[in-house]
């Protein structure tokens, strides 16, 4: 095998695709975390006193709690006065149509494969599928369709926006599905979250277009805390995407998002993840840290969360899309695939709570560990006293590639119920040198065969994405493994 | 991660502390200085960690509250008399048999049989006076753990238990049955029974560990050491059915060597509260390590097994099948962990934990781990939870047979099916025999519930 190695490794050499810098005037808030920057985020976004009192009550509780350290993660102690919390594109007076938008920024958009100009996608395509709204450090910079969207009563605009603009539905489900109390990093974000998405889809609607948030850090030494609320009403459905990446540098920046998913009565959300954060070099220099809370609640009868994540940036990833199956008839599902090479640490999975009657889940998770990477997968399932008739299926299969990476399943299975039937698989393997062999005998270079195996074996995750993703997603698990073969 | 904190159960370390102080003059080898030195470091540990709380990961599913809180003493030294001793074996099969009752050797009741050359079965005090030095190596030196506080506790205070020495190529034909009677008197009583076994390379015999009681509230807590050198072969089979108002928690220690085959099997259906522990160290390529088990658990019972298998070195297997029913308020715990170590090329690594809960109120809590370092394994788990399979009720009442006494059916080979896991045929019978008790007791309770 030695031979056909280095053309592979040469071939890995490539970097990392997104890691440009944009070099724009910014508004940054100085370094550092106390109440003052608190109030100065919430002034910047022009909050409500509600608001304000939220954060801070939230910052308050945050000083008393302690960083969890339960993850397979190892990382030097994060100095949270070292950051700044809030830097935005300086610009002279708020945009009022994508005309108006910085033209430095929608050429950084470009450049990430990201058009933002309506028009374009008009023109090449009849009926324009995606609407993004594009988050560029702490700001907002466009929500495309916004116009479109509106005529069938569907809200899209950023979060701050949402805040000023839809106070009462903000109020009653920000903080409802993940409380600013739930853990240190959600209770962080809720003192200084700065951006991200807010989504409603009113009774009966079905989503005319995919939506689509692109979160991008640009400045340096700043952390990046996303706040993202989904509601989706009586019988709606939406199917959501979210993409990430940050330019390539040697110093680690902090991104804690929290994610809020409401389903209502046969209410449906599709959420997908394709994580492409600065991964850190071969050495483990810089790299985001990303520590998500994302949380969906099927409070209605009959709904159904599904979350897909493509994981395949961040230095370390600590991050457990779960689902709290309240509603009679609820569905939550978690199809992941988590891929770490390198350095990287991954420790990320799922919990379904099994709450109604009949409830139903199926987490499908995919762990790739290549180079001197860790991988660990981590979910709970929780069938409640109640929940009778509830069944989950799970099935965690990993893959290692190299001697000097970690693969680790754990998890968790409590049942309550004796109606309940959970069911969990996990396997570990490597890919086999028949199959590479089988490859390379027809003619595939060693990382095409690579990549091929790989694809395959992510397949079942891969075919939730959407369809204009799903090739994406191909790719970069392809891109991702690089220089792994040996 | 071990939290250091204070716990509130910590506090009753200091019973034990005490009691080690006072009474270590008393204790077996307290002349020798090696195992002295051994107990000091063993109660020096416990003291540090105590009982562990459900902050302790490991301990997640299981509260000791109850074992920290009541204020065990020695057991009382008056000989009870025992009629009848229990025994998984038909006499036709019996070999030698050592008995203990409340931590105490009762040689009255043992009878050593006649061993082969090479083969030493004795109590583990009395082997402490006549062979010091076949101890001295592996007492207290076989994979302990930081981790296990019980087993320091253990190390630190036990009395008696039972030594099996196997000279290099000895074997034994006949199973050596290891009887562990609990009695209980008036207060609560703790014993902290030990075995030792060393099987020299090459040798090979089967070890029943039974361990029973007849009432009353004590705390057994055993702990197992078990040397199985190069090419040496062990079929070691637990039977815990202690009393109703029990608590039993036994760690078991395991050093394998090269070509070593270990074939465990734990029946649990006793004890108010218990903890089976395995912890497996394969420390050389081509050894086999077979560890099985089932549970059956009623009323208030809470049985825990839990196993940490290293595989530390290429081309080893290890294969583990957990059966449990879980009836009424009972709640059962499993959590198997399997470590592949960096350079544990080629190991082959399974395990399976089914379990069905048979009332509205029990609880399965199962957690099973895979920690992997080196890529070329094939390592899977499994675990299956939930009620009977309604189509397989309605094909055997199909046939006429009444829906209570299909699902009955059933669930004896959903038991039988892990108790198919032993590979000695009489131990095998013996274990079906007590679980077939145990579901005609069952089916006779809700015949009159009925």
């Amino acid at each position: 095998m030695a031979a056909s190695v280095d053309p592979v490794r040469e071939f890995a050499e490539q970097k990392y695709k997104y890691g440009f810098y944009t070099d724009i005037e910014a508004d940054t808030a100085p370094k550092g975390l106390n109440e003052d920057i608190v109030r100065f985020i919430s002034a910047k976004k022009e909050e409500p006193e509600w608001m304000l009192e939220g954060r801070l009550k939230a910052y308050r509780q945050w000083l008393t709690m302690a960083e969890p350290h339960w993850g397979k993660l190892g990382y030097p102690p994060i100095d949270y006065q070292d950051a700044h919390y809030y830097s935005a594109p300086r610009t002279k007076a708020k945009p009022k149509s994508l005309d108006e938008v910085d033209p430095e920024l929608l050429r950084t958009y470009e450049k990430l494969g990201i058009p933002l100009s309506e028009q374009e996608i008009l023109a090449g395509v009849e009926n324009p599928r995606v609407a993004v709204d594009a988050v560029f450090d702490s700001v907002s910079v466009a929500t495309t369709f916004k116009k479109k969207l509106e005529e069938v009563g569907v809200i899209f605009c950023s979060i701050s926006e949402a805040i000023r603009n839809h106070p009462d539905l903000v109020r009653e489900y920000m903080g409802s599905v993940v409380p600013a109390a739930d853990n240190f990093f959600a209770c962080l974000n809720s003192a200084v979250f700065t951006d991200g998405s807010f989504v409603y889809i009113p009774k009966g609607v079905r989503c005319p277009m995919e939506l689509s948030t692109y979160f991008r850090i640009n400045a340096k030494n700043t952390g990046q805390f996303e706040r993202t609320l989904i509601i989706a009403d009586a019988g709606s459905y939406v199917s959501y995407l979210e993409g990430c990446t940050a330019p390539q540098r040697d110093e680690h920046q902090l991104h804690a998002a929290v994610v809020e998913l409401v389903a209502l009565d046969d209410a449906e959300i599709k959420y997908s993840t394709v994580q492409n954060w600065y991964p850190g070099d071969e050495n483990g220099k810089g790299g985001i840290y990303n520590f998500v809370t994302k949380r969906a609640d099927c409070r209605g009868r009959n709904s159904k969360v599904s979350w897909t994540q493509v994981e395949t940036g961040s230095a370390i990833t600590w991050k457990y899309p779960s689902c709290i199956l309240r509603g009679d008839n609820s569905q939550g599902e978690f199809y992941s695939v988590a891929i770490t090479n390198n350095m990287q640490q991954a420790d990320t999975g799922t919990k379904m709570i099994h709450i109604g009657r009949n409830t139903r889940s199926r987490i499908i998770s995919k762990g790739i560990s290549a180079g001197k990477a860790q991988n660990t997968y981590r979910g709970l399932v929780k069938i409640m006293p109640k929940a009778d008739g509830a069944r989950n299926f799970t099935q965690c299969d990993s893959l290692l590639i190299g001697d000097r990476c970690g693969a680790h399943t754990v998890p968790y299975i409590e049942n309550r119920n004796r109606g309940a039937r959970v069911e969990h698989e996990a396997t570990t393997a490597k890919i086999s040198e028949d199959q590479l062999f089988y490859c390379r005998q027809r003619g595939l270079s060693a990382e095409d065969a690579v990549a091929l195996i790989v694809n395959g074996f992510c397949k079942q995750v891969l075919q939730e994405l959407p369809m204009e993703f799903a090739v994406e997603a191909q790719k970069l698990v392809g891109i991702s493994l690089e220089g792994s073969v040996g | 991660m071990a939290s250091l904190e204070t716990s509130p159960a910590a506090g009753s370390a200091g019973h034990w502390v005490d009691r080690f102080r006072s009474e270590a003059a008393g204790l077996p080898g307290a002349r020798l200085p090696w195992l002295l030195e051994r107990r000091q470091a063993a109660i020096q540990r416990f003291a540090e960690q105590g009982f562990p709380t459900r902050k302790v990961e490991a301990w997640r599913y299981t509260d000791l509250r109850d074992v920290a809180r009541l204020p065990f003493a020695a057991p009382p030294a008056a000989a009870v008399g025992i009629d009848r001793l229990p025994s998984v074996l038909d006499d036709a099969s019996r070999g030698p048999r050592l008995v203990f009752v409340d931590g105490a050797f009762r040689a009255e009741l043992s009878s050593a049989g006649s061993l082969p050359e090479g083969v030493t079965v004795a109590s583990l005090a009395a082997a402490l006076e006549t062979m010091p030095d076949r101890l001295e190596p592996h007492l207290g030196r076989v994979r302990p753990s930081p981790d296990t506080p019980l087993a320091a506790l253990n190390a630190a205070l036990w009395t008696d238990g039972a030594f099996v020495h196997l000279a290099r190529g000895a074997a034994l034909d006949r199973p050596i049955e290891l009887l562990f009677l609990g009695v209980g008197g008036e207060a609560p009583a703790a014993h902290h029974p030990r075995i030792l076994i060393v099987a020299e390379a090459g040798a090979e015999a089967t070890v029943i560990e039974h361990h029973a009681g007849l009432g009353g509230v004590y705390f057994s807590n055993a702990a197992v050491e078990i040397v199985a050198e190069a090419g040496a072969r062990l079929h070691h089979y637990k039977l815990q059915a202690e009393g109703a108002e029990a608590f039993h928690v036994a760690t078991t220690t395991l050093a394998m060597d090269r070509d070593a085959a270990y074939d465990g099997f734990v029946l649990t259906q006793g004890a108010r509260l218990s903890r089976s522990e395995l912890r497996p160290w394969l420390g050389a390529p081509g050894i086999e390590c077979r560890l099985s088990g089932a549970y059956m658990v009623a009323g208030r019972q809470h049985a825990d097994h839990t196993s940490v298998i290293d595989h530390a070195a290429p081309h080893c297997t290890s294969r583990q099948v957990y059966h449990g029913v879980i009836d009424d308020q009972a709640r059962a715990v499993f959590q198997g962990r399997i470590n592949v170590h960096q350079d544990a090329q080629k190991t082959d690594g399974y395990q399976l934990n089914r379990a069905l809960l048979l009332s509205d109120q029990a609880e399965i809590d199962s957690k099973p781990e895979l920690e992997i370092f080196a890529d070329d394994v094939r390592c899977s788990h499994g675990a299956t939870v939930g009620d009977l399979d309604e189509e397989q009720i309605f094909y055997l009442r199909a046939r006429g047979i009444d829906r209570a006494a299909a699902r009955s059916l059933l669930i004896a080979g959903f038991l039988m099916q892990a108790v198919e896991e032993i590979r000695i045929e009489a131990v095998r019978d013996g274990f079906a025999e007590k679980v077939r008790g145990w579901l005609d007791a069952r089916a006779a309770g809700e015949r009159r519930n009925a």
